[in-house]
């Protein structure tokens, strides 16, 4: 390139790039809306500043997001199905059966058992979101709350049950004492089962062959 | 003595607001919002770092060459400071009375050369040394182009003394050196291009480039020596941008004849002008890569120095022909 060739081409490149950078500098009046990733312009948005300030402000989620679990407790029948199909056992439940039906849950499901701990570790949690897909009574589901940054990692396990310490004991007292006084009235039977036998593992396991294709 | 009482605050105040104004404006031209926590809009969080800043420990490395380490960013800053001297700031307080003023100045602020090559040198760190000697190499070579756009003004307003310059534009626009005397628009540029040169700035902050340097010749600084060194390269900004004003826009006269006159308005016209200068320099600073240093030296010895010879040489017949 020539001499006077190189500096036309400095001058006008430079000229062309200081018009840009002061087009943005005054764009930077607007701001951007507030819209989440589903309306139609979320991507037509190059004018203005494009900051989040997140803790004061931050993008709508959809109603359905899928981050932190929450657990309808009056409407949960304590089935374990969430816990056992939890891939990274993040559910822990202990129940407490009851000598009888002590209530409903909203859509018609009897309840037996009670709920005496129910927590669900959100530091284990993977967001797969089976549990909430097992349960039968939905009242397992994901909510749009992402945010819950803890200082110690303990509070991550966020516990759902309503049950005090002494209500445990006492549902547990009741149970037994039911237990006992079936017993009693059909002494000619056999007894029954303690909870600890049944459930034991059974001795024999059931063997499974892997089949493997024969080669042809 | 009003003179350096009024720009060193006036510097001081500036420094702390330059810097919020230089991340807003990176901010805006990069569509983003800048600093937003502390204070209205940010507006304090220049303070609060210089409040960190000069809590930090002054940290002296085992290797360093301890006097001269320890001495550079107050020659530094002495040598931009000195240069303020002769600045007029309005038609009753016109700096120091030295008749040859712009040439002073010039000698003087190539003086902080000399500081960075020290801190350089003494901070016993390659990466300081090759900023140090980055700097060298730039702030000689641009002295050059500077001092030959310097000389155009001085041949048409045919006085070297600051005050005396201002004077001479102070009716009205239309006697701006720049409008008065068109030929003067590239010596202007060139004027510009110099003084990014000399403060170090984008895209000639080659001793300084952080992401190559690690910040060059200050890299082995901390606290309040550091804030000496970014207080200098700050008031380097302001000095050549004053000088500018006073040179090609008329200094503390207004742009309306008998509109704004008297001291106040003096000060006010000429620092609002010198702000605008320093604007277009941030504004440069976000829009432009850094050079390389060949590119650096090509286009001042290439291209800068020749273009302010010939134009040193129109504005003589201009003086000649057209004024006289």
């Amino acid at each position: 390139m020539s001499y006077f060739g190189n500096i036309s081409v400095a001058a006008k490149t430079t000229w062309k790039g200081m018009l840009l950078s002061i087009r943005y500098f005054f764009q930077a009046r607007k701001r951007r809306k507030k819209e989440w990733i589903g309306e139609d312009n979320y991507f037509n948005k190059a004018n203005g500043t494009f900051t989040v300030q997140y803790p004061h402000e931050q993008i709508p989620i959809p109603d359905h997001g899928r981050y932190q679990l929450h657990n309808e407790i009056d409407d949960c029948i304590v089935c374990d199905k969430c816990a056992k199909i939890c891939p990274v056992d993040c559910i822990d439940i202990e129940p407490v059966r009851s000598p009888e039906v002590f209530g409903q849950t909203s859509d018609g499901t009897p309840l037996r058992i009670h709920a005496a701990k129910f927590d669900i570790d959100m530091s284990k949690c993977c967001f797969c979101g089976l549990c909430t897909v097992v349960c039968p009574t939905e009242c397992l589901t994901m909510t749009k709350e992402f945010d819950f940054t803890t200082t110690d990692i303990l509070d991550h396990n966020f516990s759902f049950s309503k049950m005090t310490e002494t209500e445990i004991a006492e549902k547990k007292q009741e149970f037994e004492e039911y237990q006992e006084a079936k017993l009693k009235a059909k002494p000619e039977l056999p007894a029954i089962k303690k909870e600890v036998d049944v459930m034991k593992k059974p001795t024999s396991k059931p063997v499974f062959k892997p089949r493997i294709p024969k080669k042809k | 003595m009003i003179s350096f009482v009024f720009y060193l605050a006036f510097l001081l105040i500036f420094v702390v607001f330059a810097v919020y104004a230089e991340r807003k404006t990176a901010a805006f031209i990069q569509n983003r919002l800048g600093p937003m926590e502390v204070g209205p809009k940010g507006i304090l969080q220049t303070i609060a770092d210089l409040l960190k800043m000069l809590q930090k420990e002054d940290i002296r490395a085992d290797a360093v060459d301890l006097i001269p380490f320890l001495v550079a960013p107050f020659i530094v800053f002495a040598a931009v400071f000195t240069g303020y001297s002769v600045l007029p700031i309005n038609e009753v307080v016109g700096g120091s009375g030295i008749s040859a003023g712009v040439f002073f100045l010039l000698a003087v602020v190539s003086l902080d050369v000399l500081g960075i090559l020290m801190a350089g040198w003494a901070s016993n760190n390659k990466y300081s040394l090759y900023g140090a000697m980055r700097s060298v190499a730039q702030i000689v070579s641009y002295e050059v182009p500077l001092g030959i756009s310097v000389l155009c003004v001085v041949i048409i307003s045919g006085t070297l003394d600051l005050s005396q310059m201002s004077a001479n534009q102070s009716h009205g626009l239309l006697s701006w050196h720049i409008v008065n005397h068109p030929v003067l628009i590239i010596p202007f540029i060139i004027f510009f291009i110099a003084s990014l040169a000399e403060s170090n700035r984008t895209p000639f902050d080659l001793p300084e480039s952080e992401s190559e340097l690690i910040g060059g010749y200050s890299t082995e600084y901390s606290g309040f020596r550091w804030g000496m060194f970014m207080l200098a390269e700050y008031g380097m900004m302001l000095l050549l941008s004053i000088l500018g004003a006073v040179m090609f826009f008329g200094g503390w006269s207004s742009p309306i004849d008998d509109f704004g006159t008297g001291p106040i308005w003096g000060s006010i016209w000429l620092l609002s002008k010198a702000l605008i200068l320093i604007f277009v320099q941030m504004w440069v600073r976000w829009t432009l890569p850094r050079l390389r240093v060949d590119q650096l030296m090509s286009l001042s010895w290439k291209y800068l120095t020749p273009l302010s010879i010939v134009m040193l040489f129109i504005c003589a017949l201009w003086k000649l022909w057209i004024i006289s």
